[in-house]
């Protein structure tokens, strides 16, 4: 034991004398109290569900009857030619949604995005957030507050002032390359674009992470890496042998964001549409496919199967990631 | 005492929240509340129509109306351009309210409309006495035997617009055929033009359509009589010679393939980067609200190029015309609107000289106000005698898909792939036409 762990010794102290007070009561007044907790319990319940009332409220009816009412459309098929007449039709759509070449190849684009997108934002938050937090100077506080800037910006205006960046015309990129003597590539050709939005999305999160990221280590009490120092430990060392391992559940915490962020990848594809159709198809990622299946072709049943199958999708993704991470975030 | 004051603030909360749900439920309905108008009603205890409709000249002409007729008022709200308005009207239909009385729409997307029943037949209200006012083709996209859909307003009959300044600089002469338009690609390159004549839009859904249907391509046999029946033939030899022309300019490298309706593609069009616009007749007020034009740019007219001069075919792309929802709330009122708001040489005067539209109307048309008109945007060419008032005439009308937007989605992947990629013409046509039949058989169409 060091000197540094005694002052929490003290704090788990107080805290077990505070609970251990009710059991040091007489035995008369315990079973007093025995026999009105029951009473007691209940009326509590009923004080709590009272007080859960506003979020109950708009939970139920902004969440669960929509999607309520969004199964109940799956199930459902109204053809453009039958009428208008709605069907029950059970599975159908799923089992169209499964064998969708269009569903499948978006759901395999957006996890070639979570391959490549989750570890580089994550990678870089915490790389920033670690030095953040090395750094006591006045820089540090700047440049936390540059990195966090671009999450303030609304996405879809960070995605159209992407989109003029990468502007073969009126971009930057053909200037920067013409000092060299090269041509800019074209950041919205069907080549690059997934480069180019890989880009808009980090720029846009690493520092919402890195915040997370660096509120996590600034919780760590700093006199675990004074005994780190002492037994000799190194920078480095402290870095990734306690501040990443105590950090371990925020990190899983921000990992789910990013996967399930990433899943539904939506927004910045929608917005570069505009000024790439060919090399983002309505077919993009499953969400886009599901807009347009809704607004664009009137196919609202097909659109609410893509959702759910989408939804399902991220739920077995999210459900494996945290089972296999049980440990580190503390879930076990 | 203590117990109340929690129970009060208890009820309290889930009051408020009670009334902050309350205050969000009327904000979801309210897409088309009436109360909502962009413009002023002068007569408020009149009937009130409302009208959605995306060109801005649409206020002074609705004032118009309204100033005109003691017993309807037009309240005008302007929900957007093409896409932007058939996504809210498709969901409005699917909700069953929130769709405005009149609705201005392309006559491409007519189809797509009526067989989800989302139109009223303006027969009934004696809109089919009103056939001789419009140019056959014009009519004929709009109705369907007896029935019709929408009363046509404007048109987008294409003609080719060049840059006279560019092609004496290089000492070429415009085309007339799509051959001599080849080779006078090539020749501009190789006298030294550094931009290409023309651009190739892989996503100019209604473009495409309308260079295919120059060749005699008729995709689609369908009937709003017999909504559940359709014939898709998009890939037909007429196609396939179109498709492969521009593939062939495209991989030369004298045309280029990019993005319609881009800030850059804006760009290029007024700065020298194209030299030839293939464009309807509303494609020079387009090009006039552009900004970074070449200060020296000669913009003149042409017919568009033709593949046998000796049987020339005219074609549209775009333009619009009203058509009564099936929301209306009174039908009566909505057709008076939507046969009549454009029924006027003042407003049509408005409507070419303010907003650069081409009138369906023949009163107009034939007027010589407008047949003569000098449009200094061409350096004072009479560009409706010479080029637009005879494609209008002479386009004979087209046959549209009820999943027009689909189709138009389809046909941009497969153009881009073709483009982009290995796939040739054959390729592109093949797949859309695949995809088409398999999307339409999905929808309970019977495919013929």
């Amino acid at each position: 034991m060091t000197s540094a762990d005694r002052p929490r010794e003290g704090t788990l102290l107080t805290s077990s004398t505070t609970a251990a007070t009710p059991a040091a009561a007489p035995a008369r007044a315990e079973r007093a109290r025995r026999r009105s907790a029951g009473a007691l319990d209940t009326r509590r319940q009923w004080w709590g569900w009272l007080f859960l009332a506003p979020f109950t409220v708009v939970f139920v009816l902004f969440l669960l009857v929509p999607l309520g009412y969004a199964f109940w459309l799956s199930l459902h098929t109204k053809g453009i030619a039958t009428g208008g007449e709605s069907v029950f039709t059970g599975v159908a759509n799923y089992v169209r949604v499964f064998t969708d070449a269009d569903f499948l190849s978006g759901m395999a684009r957006v996890g070639r995005f979570v391959l490549v997108m989750v570890p580089i934002q994550v990678g870089l938050a915490v790389a920033i957030a670690l030095v953040l937090d090395t750094l006591a100077t006045r820089l540090s506080k700047a440049s936390r507050l540059l990195v966090f800037v671009p999450y303030a910006i609304p996405a879809v205006i960070g995605a159209l002032m992407w989109g003029f960046l990468y502007s073969p015309r009126f971009g930057p990129a053909n200037d920067l390359f013409g000092l060299f003597g090269l041509d800019a590539p074209d950041f919205l050709s069907r080549d690059l674009i997934f480069g180019s939005l890989v880009n808009i999305v980090t720029w846009q999160w690493v520092g919402y992470y890195m915040i997370i990221v660096y509120a996590a280590l600034r919780a760590i009490d700093p006199s675990v890496y004074e005994a780190a120092r002492l037994d000799g430990a190194g920078n480095r060392q402290i870095a990734f042998r306690i501040k990443i391992p105590m950090i371990a559940s925020s990190m899983v915490m921000i990992v789910v964001f990013a996967l399930i962020g990433t899943l539904q990848f939506f927004t910045e594809p929608t917005v570069l549409r505009s000024v790439a159709q060919g090399a983002i198809p309505t077919t993009y990622t499953p969400n886009l496919y599901a807009y347009s299946m809704a607004f664009s072709y009137s196919q609202f049943n097909y659109a609410s199967t893509i959702a759910f199958a989408l939804g399902i999708l991220v739920f077995i993704g999210s459900y494996v990631f945290l089972y296999a991470t049980r440990k580190q975030s503390g879930l076990k | 005492m203590r117990f109340s004051t929690r129970r009060a603030l208890a009820v309290m909360a889930s009051g408020l929240v009670g009334l902050s749900v309350a205050a969000c439920a009327p904000g979801e309905g309210a897409g088309a509340s009436s109360t909502s108008c962009t413009n002023e009603i002068a007569k408020p205890d009149a009937t009130r129509v409302t009208l959605w409709a995306w060109y801005p000249a649409v206020e002074q002409i609705v004032d118009r109306f309204n100033a005109e007729h003691d017993d309807v008022q037009v309240c005008w709200t302007n929900a957007g351009q093409g896409a932007d308005e058939y996504g809210k009207f498709s969901t409005a239909l699917e909700a069953g309210t929130g769709a405005p009385d009149v609705i201005q729409l392309e006559s491409e997307i007519l189809p797509t409309y009526t067989i989800l029943d989302g139109l009223t037949d303006l027969a009934p209200f004696g809109a089919g006495d009103l056939a001789d006012e419009f140019p056959a083709g014009a009519w004929s996209d709009v109705s369907d035997g007896d029935a019709v859909h929408a009363v046509p307003v404007d048109g987008g009959p294409v003609g080719m617009l060049y840059r006279a300044d560019i092609f004496s600089k290089y000492g070429v002469e415009p085309p007339t055929t799509w051959d001599e338009f080849a080779q006078a690609a090539q020749d501009l390159r190789d006298a030294g033009y550094a931009g290409f004549i023309t651009n190739y839009a892989t996503n100019g859904g209604a473009f495409n359509y309308a260079l295919f249907a120059q060749a005699g391509w008729a995709p689609f046999d369908y009937d709003s009589s017999r909504p559940a029946e359709i014939g898709i033939d998009v890939d037909t030899p007429a196609a396939r010679k179109v498709l492969s022309y521009w593939e062939d300019l495209v991989d030369r490298g004298l045309v280029s393939s990019d993005d319609a309706f881009t800030s850059d593609y804006n760009t290029s069009l007024v700065d020298g980067t194209y030299a030839v616009y293939i464009a309807a007749a509303w494609g020079p007020g387009y090009l006039e609200g552009l900004s970074d034009a070449d200060s020296g740019a000669e913009w003149r007219a042409a017919p568009l190029p033709q593949w046998d001069p000796a049987n020339p075919v005219q074609v549209n792309q775009g333009g619009s015309a009203l058509a009564v929802t099936s929301q209306a709330t009174d039908p009566e009122a909505a057709a008076t609107v939507a046969t009549e708001l454009f029924d006027d040489t003042e407003t049509w005067h408005v409507g070419v000289e303010e907003a650069g539209l081409f009138p369906l109307w023949n009163l107009a048309l034939e007027a010589d106000w407008f047949t003569g008109r000098r449009y200094p945007f061409f350096g004072g060419q009479q560009v409706n005698r010479d080029v637009f008032l005879d494609a209008a005439a002479q386009y004979p009308g087209f046959t549209f898909s009820p999943f027009q937007v689909y189709a138009y989605d389809r046909q941009t992947m497969a153009l881009y792939d073709m483009v982009e990629g290995p796939a040739t013409a054959a390729d592109a046509l093949a797949t859309v036409q695949d995809g088409l039949v398999r999307y339409a058989e999905q929808q309970g169409f019977t495919v013929r």
